[in-house]
């Protein structure tokens, strides 16, 4: 080779991560057939950190607490209601709600993989996504429960959903006591992420 | 209360990501599809180890998506391999802070 590339007086760029280089080999392969366009990934990526969040669910969250018709019409046809407010879309079809009561607290789980509501909640946090969730949702759904500090009454069964590529669920959790009167907006701070998956419940008017 | 958690925890994670909703979207494989192949993949590293849900969890999704591309002839194991190389020298002969580029000849087997 007429030139050494390893001029070692000025440090070469960072190597990235070898599953990174793997990442951008075949994104350059599918470009060069024009398979993939650099700037459709770039909207994706701007699309999933920026736009689309948990805020979504709390929005329906806090609009079935407010909205008893709302509410209703949410448990009997969810995905006509959440496409009519624009929550629809990759991961977002075939939503199921399941609403906690003093009896029945839900969690959900992708034992398979992660499948997740995205236009509702976004990209799952990287605990939903790990084995030890996953296994052990299902397994010992108190224990878990208890790993993210929350602890039931005896008399509250845990009902555990298991999420598919088919059927995605959203918890809606109980509205906290002493939140009457709050405005729609005030009610969506109530709401957290963990609480629309069932490892958390809604926050406490503070 | 916390700073919220970033959405992907590595660039990589949402670069591969983006490429496969885009390769969905485009209506090279049904979403359930994906789901199917993914949850073997994992269930297959699975047994030696507890995934965590970011590398390993990423890891898993490229395994799957090469394999896929692989098998539907869009992009082969040798090529993605010669690919992959061609950027690793790209980076380590490009003087730190300058963008790294492929050479133009990068490539040209590819199609």
């Amino acid at each position: 080779m007429p030139h050494d590339h390893h001029d070692h007086d000025h440090p070469h760029t960072l190597l990235p991560p070898a599953p990174a280089l793997r990442v951008k080999a075949l994104e350059t392969i599918l470009t060069q057939k024009g398979l993939v366009d650099a700037a459709a990934l770039d909207v994706i990526i701007d699309t999933y950190e920026n736009k689309i969040g948990p805020r979504n669910g709390a929005h329906v969250v806090a609009k079935a607490w407010s909205d008893p018709a709302f509410a209703q019409a949410l448990r009997t046809d969810a995905d006509k209601v959440l496409s009519e407010l624009g929550y629809y879309g990759r991961q977002g079809e075939h939503m199921v709600v399941v609403e906690n009561t003093p009896q029945t607290h839900n969690m959900v789980v992708c034992t398979l993989c992660s499948c997740y509501p995205w236009p509702l909640l976004g990209i799952p946090p990287g605990w939903y996504k790990s084995d030890a969730y996953r296994a052990r949702a299902v397994r010992e759904p108190r224990a878990v429960l208890a790993d993210f500090g929350v602890s039931l009454p005896e008399q509250t069964a845990v009902r555990v959903w298991d999420s598919t590529a088919e059927v995605r669920y959203l918890v809606l959790p109980m509205r906290p006591e002493g939140s009457e009167g709050l405005s729609e907006e005030a009610l969506m701070d109530l709401v957290t992420r963990d609480s629309m998956i069932g490892t958390g419940l809604a926050k406490d008017r503070s | 209360m916390s700073a919220p958690e970033p959405v992907f925890e590595a660039p990589w994670h949402a670069q591969l990501f983006a490429l496969t909703v885009h390769l969905n979207e485009a209506g090279h494989f049904a979403w359930p599809d994906w789901a199917e192949r993914f949850s073997a993949t994992l269930k297959r590293h699975g047994m030696a180890k507890d995934l965590n849900g970011g590398d390993d969890y990423f890891t898993a999704w490229l395994e799957t998506l090469e394999s896929f591309l692989a098998e539907v002839d869009m992009a082969a194991p040798e090529t993605v391999e010669e690919m992959r190389a061609a950027w690793e020298r790209a980076y380590l002969s490009t003087e730190h802070g300058k963008p790294v580029t492929l050479p133009k000849s990068a490539g040209d087997g590819a199609l």
